[in-house]
């Protein structure tokens, strides 16, 4: 006989929850027509509240890590929190996907967006250098297909090209570091690198570095973030929801992983590379937003300084920055997605890319959706009664803590510098009227879409209910944090 | 309870405004009654509060963020209590106006207007940092609209001006607050203790010179306060701006005595320049409301002045004109809103001979008008002494400037009197302009009387202000004669 591993299945489910609804929307080909896009958005619907309820249990059971599958993965309540915002903000993307104009392929698109999220889930519990590939892997590949699942728009199919050569790049730098560190260390396991006694200082920190940057790619990272905003343009709008939101956090908590818990003897420089990488994507994605046009672009950058407040958070390399990190994330991944969803609702409504002068009117004429997009406008911004105040207050604290205080002022700035696009967006919705707008609009009420609004109107309460329940999201967090080894 | 219910009833009613599809002229009526009761909960509060006893009354606290130290936490202080006074009472003329001249997307408008109120309340009683910064700047995003929607013809300009303006101020306190909460360990006002950071003082300070605004930090206040509906410019100048007042009195000065002394000198130059820059601004300004408007900088100056003039005549003295100044530039913008209305333009070249036929018109603008130039006698003469002879052991020279503000506000405005009521019937002043209506009067007048009322009573407002043994001014430090209550000089 052979010895086979134990497997904890629950640590698993989410995974395969997600794996089964793919195959069960996969399998919708079988249906008569009709049916298939109702079963494969239900079956990829149900997967996500599967897996997000299914890492709550987890989370529930797991007092203290444990390592599973011979060093392969890790459970702890890190990646079980982790993975229930994916589970939600992929449940969200179903909602949102479900008005989408597209005749045919429903049943692979959902699929594969279950699939992305298995992956995800699968990713963010890696807990070796393999398993931390293959789980990138796992949800790039099938996110390269949905960036190009339009294939009628010759911009979807340019994303398509552009994610998978320069995402491909990313994941072998990523692999090539995973072997320098194997090279110096002789461990793949997290804990045993750390543990380990280098042979080559110099290999280690090229394969840290390589790492980093490897990861940085997924986070969308300045100087890291190339493919963003035209990958954020060219994507179907839910698709380009689901990556701001589900990649970024998959990404930033499987680094924040990784280098708290193979790398903590080479914090101090890890915390100042990942410093400056931050401020990298404050100042690019900030002062690049300001010269975008188009709103998804517009939003692509500000993802962009997202992830330098994100890894702000990263870089304090503290309990309390990990904390950060995770309430940031829940109120971004809602803010993010809401503010797609809006813009797809936009999309359409007039069959056009959504630029500013679109917008006029916008506001007065869909108040549902226009005071949903100021309020994601104001959260991403940090104004109060958001949560995303809350979130730069925490960076900014777990930054100022970790003696960072050059980080918080350029947090500061570039916070400054983004009301200038924030309120831009809100000014051409409220402030211009809607007979400047050159396009036309269909006329008549705009197509109703019931699930869109739901997903919007979910989001809008995360954004705002994070500003009043702080506590709570913040116990979680910092239960989940503590399973790292700060 | 009640402190948190004076937040509440306005945010309520806002949302109760905007989700109710109701006809223009009910949701109107709805907001303006919200505001009444505003208003009537605001007596009870007062009349709860006890003078004699002073400090922190009428408190509630809740835990927010327990692992920071963030709590909800609101009360009053004597002179929390009278701002809060003036802010309600403007806020119920200013929706009355609106009501009156019809804002058109009603909903949006008066939804606004009441979350502002809410926001502001939550300002003047907030004894949590957090809470503070929150409501501060919760405050911008109405008025961003506010101004950004209903405003005049270069109503764009001057939003973008006014947010960047302000938000940079603000993001500069959002960094001195948390450096100051996380080396406090808690946010919140009353237990943390002080702190002698200048940096973390000057990111509260420059916060706070934005929204008075202070020399040089004014850059936004023309444009904002022309191209705003009237309204809206007599809500910014009349109770905004005093959330800086409250901002000096409960944060910057009590956490920061030592920071605060050493930049008392450049403070105090800047104000005294303000005050006489304003006011020289306000005599040379071509309309009524670049006068009323650089009138109100001129005032903030003296204002600020009183503030840190470190003594309790001085701090009595600028909350006292802080109440003052807030209604009588409120009634001043109304009453800019009324000419406006009748003329078409508010240019003084335009204007002119509109007190013949036209009695009440002609009476309130002199009453407000001798109010605001402060003739002895009057509550703003009340409150420019107190500061003048507080401000003086500073310095005899900053008392020598206040009193050249006086003259100055003297010259402008009875330019400005006459400019409207005297001189020759201008181009603009048609001969059936009618006099002030009622319904206008029901506004200004109750304004005016309570200033005439503090006129006869000051001490009413200076002598509870800073009341009792605990007020977030008895942080001992040498040159301070401490703000205990001045006996028997009623």
């Amino acid at each position: 006989m052979i010895d086979t591993p134990n497997v904890d299945w629950l640590a698993l489910s989410p995974s395969v929850a997600l794996l089964a609804a793919a195959g069960v929307a996969l399998l919708s080909v079988l249906l008569p027509e009709w049916m298939r896009k109702a079963v494969a958005a239900t079956a990829a619907f149900a997967g996500f509240a599967v897996a997000a309820g299914c890492a709550v249990v987890v989370f529930d059971h797991t007092p203290s890590p444990e390592v599973l599958l011979d060093g392969s993965m890790v459970r702890d309540q890190l990646t079980a929190m982790s993975q229930v915002i994916l589970g939600v903000t992929g449940a969200a993307v179903v909602f949102a996907s479900w008005g989408e104009r597209r005749r045919t392929n429903h049943a692979e698109y959902y699929a594969l967006l279950a699939t992305a999220g298995a992956g995800m889930a699968f990713f963010v519990s890696a807990d070796n250098l393999m398993t931390l590939f293959l789980g990138l892997e796992w949800f790039s590949l099938c996110l390269y297909i949905l960036v190009a699942f339009d294939n009628e728009r010759a911009t979807s199919l340019e994303a398509g090209l552009k994610y998978l050569i320069v995402g491909g790049f990313g994941s072998a730098v990523l692999l090539f570091g995973s072997a320098l560190v194997y090279g110096a260390t002789g461990q793949l396991s997290f804990q045993d690198i750390a543990s380990a006694n280098p042979t080559s200082e110099a290999f280690l920190f090229a394969g840290l570095a390589m790492l980093l940057a490897g990861l940085a790619f997924k986070v969308s990272a300045a100087p890291f973030h190339m493919w963003t905003p035209d990958v954020y343009e060219g994507s179907p709008t839910s698709i380009t929801a689901f990556m701001s939101a589900a990649t970024k956090t998959a990404a930033l908590v499987a680094m924040l992983r990784v280098l708290v818990t193979a790398f903590p003897e080479q914090s101090d420089v890890w915390t100042i590379a990942v410093a400056v990488l931050a401020a990298i994507s404050l100042a690019w994605g900030n002062l690049g937003a300001l010269a975008q046009h188009d709103l998804k672009r517009i939003l692509a950058y500000s993802s962009i300084s997202h992830a330098g407040f994100l890894l702000m958070a990263v870089s304090a390399n503290s309990e309390r920055g990990g904390e950060a990190l995770l309430y940031y994330l829940v109120v971004y991944s809602a803010m993010s997605v809401g503010a797609f969803a809006v813009v797809a609702a936009r999309e359409r409504e007039l069959q056009a890319p959504v630029t500013l002068e679109s917008l006029a009117g916008f506001g007065w004429e869909r108040p549902y959706h226009g005071v949903a997009l100021w309020t994601f406008m104001l959260g991403m911004a940090g104004f109060p009664l958001t949560g995303g105040l809350f979130g730069k207050l925490f960076v900014f604290s777990a930054a100022y803590d970790a003696g960072e205080w050059w980080l918080v002022l350029i947090g500061v700035a570039a916070t400054a510098v983004s009301l200038a696009y924030y309120l831009n967006v809100v000014r051409w919705m409220y402030m211009r009227s809607g007979t400047e707008l050159t396009l036309a609009v269909a006329g008549g009420s705009p197509p109703r879409d019931l699930a869109l609004g739901v997903a919007i109107g979910a989001a809008v309460v995360v954004t705002v209910g994070s500003f009043f329940v702080v506590q709570p999201i913040l116990d979680v967090a910092s239960d989940a944090a503590a399973s790292l080894p700060f | 309870m009640l402190t948190t219910a004076l937040i509440l009833l306005p945010i309520a009613a806002a949302l109760v405004v905007a989700v109710l599809p109701l006809p223009r002229e009910t949701t109107a009526g709805l907001a303006f009654l919200a505001a009444l009761m505003e208003v009537a909960l605001w007596i009870v509060a007062a009349a709860r509060y006890d003078y004699d006893a002073g400090g922190l009354q009428l408190d509630s606290s809740r835990e927010w963020v327990e692992s920071l130290g963030i709590s909800y936490s609101v009360g009053f202080y004597g002179f929390s209590v009278w701002l809060v006074g003036a802010s309600v009472v403007v806020f119920a003329a200013a929706i009355g106006y609106a009501l009156r001249v019809g804002r058109d997307r009603s909903r949006a408008y008066y939804a606004l207007m009441l979350f502002l109120l809410g926001a502001v309340v939550a300002t003047f009683v907030s004894q949590d940092l957090l809470l503070f910064y929150v409501s501060f700047e919760a405050m911008l995003i109405p008025l961003y609209v506010l101004v950004g929607v209903w405003g005049g013809e270069r109503r764009q300009a001057a939003t973008v001006t006014f947010v960047i303006y302000t938000m940079a101020g603000s993001l500069l306190m959002l960094a001195a607050v948390v450096a100051f909460g996380v080396t406090q360990g808690t946010f919140s006002l009353v237990e943390s203790g002080t702190s002698d950071n200048t940096w973390i003082f000057l990111g509260f300070a420059i916060a706070f010179a934005v929204k008075a605004p202070l020399f040089p930090f004014h850059g936004w206040l023309p444009l904002a306060y022309r191209e705003a509906p009237v309204e809206v410019a007599a809500v910014l100048s009349a109770v905004v701006s005093k959330t800086a007042v409250y901002g000096f009195l409960r944060i910057a000065l009590p956490k920061f005595p030592d920071p605060a002394d050493d930049l008392s000198g450049l403070i105090l130059v800047l104000a005294s320049a303000g005050l006489i820059y304003g006011s020289v601004l306000a005599f040379r300004s071509a309309d009524l409301r670049g006068v009323v408007a650089y009138s109100s900088m001129a005032q903030m100056g003296l204002i600020t002045m009183g503030i840190f003039a470190f003594d309790d005549l001085g701090a009595s003295g600028a909350v006292l004109q802080s109440v003052a100044h807030g209604l009588i530039s409120a009634g001043m913008f109304l009453l800019v809103g009324m000419v406006e209305r009748r003329c078409g333009t508010g240019e003084l070249d335009a204007l002119g001979g509109m007190a013949r036929g036209r009695p009440a018109l002609a009476t309130i603008v002199l009453i407000a008008g001798m109010i605001a130039l402060a003739v002895p006698g009057s509550a703003t003469f009340a409150g420019e002494f107190l500061i003048m002879a507080g401000v003086y052991a500073q310095g005899w020279g900053y008392s020598v400037v206040v009193a050249l503000g006086v003259v100055l506000a003297a010259m402008y405005t009875l330019r400005v009197i006459s400019a409207i009521l005297h001189v020759k019937p201008g181009r603009a002043v048609r001969e059936e302009a009618l006099d002030l209506r009622v319904g206008e009067l029901a506004l200004v007048v109750p304004m005016i009387l309570l200033l005439l009322g503090l006129s006869v009573w000051p001490a009413l407002v200076s002598e509870s202000s800073f009341s009792g043994e605990t007020t977030p001014l008895t942080a001992g430090r040498p040159g301070w004669t401490g703000y205990a209550p001045v006996e028997g000089n009623g």
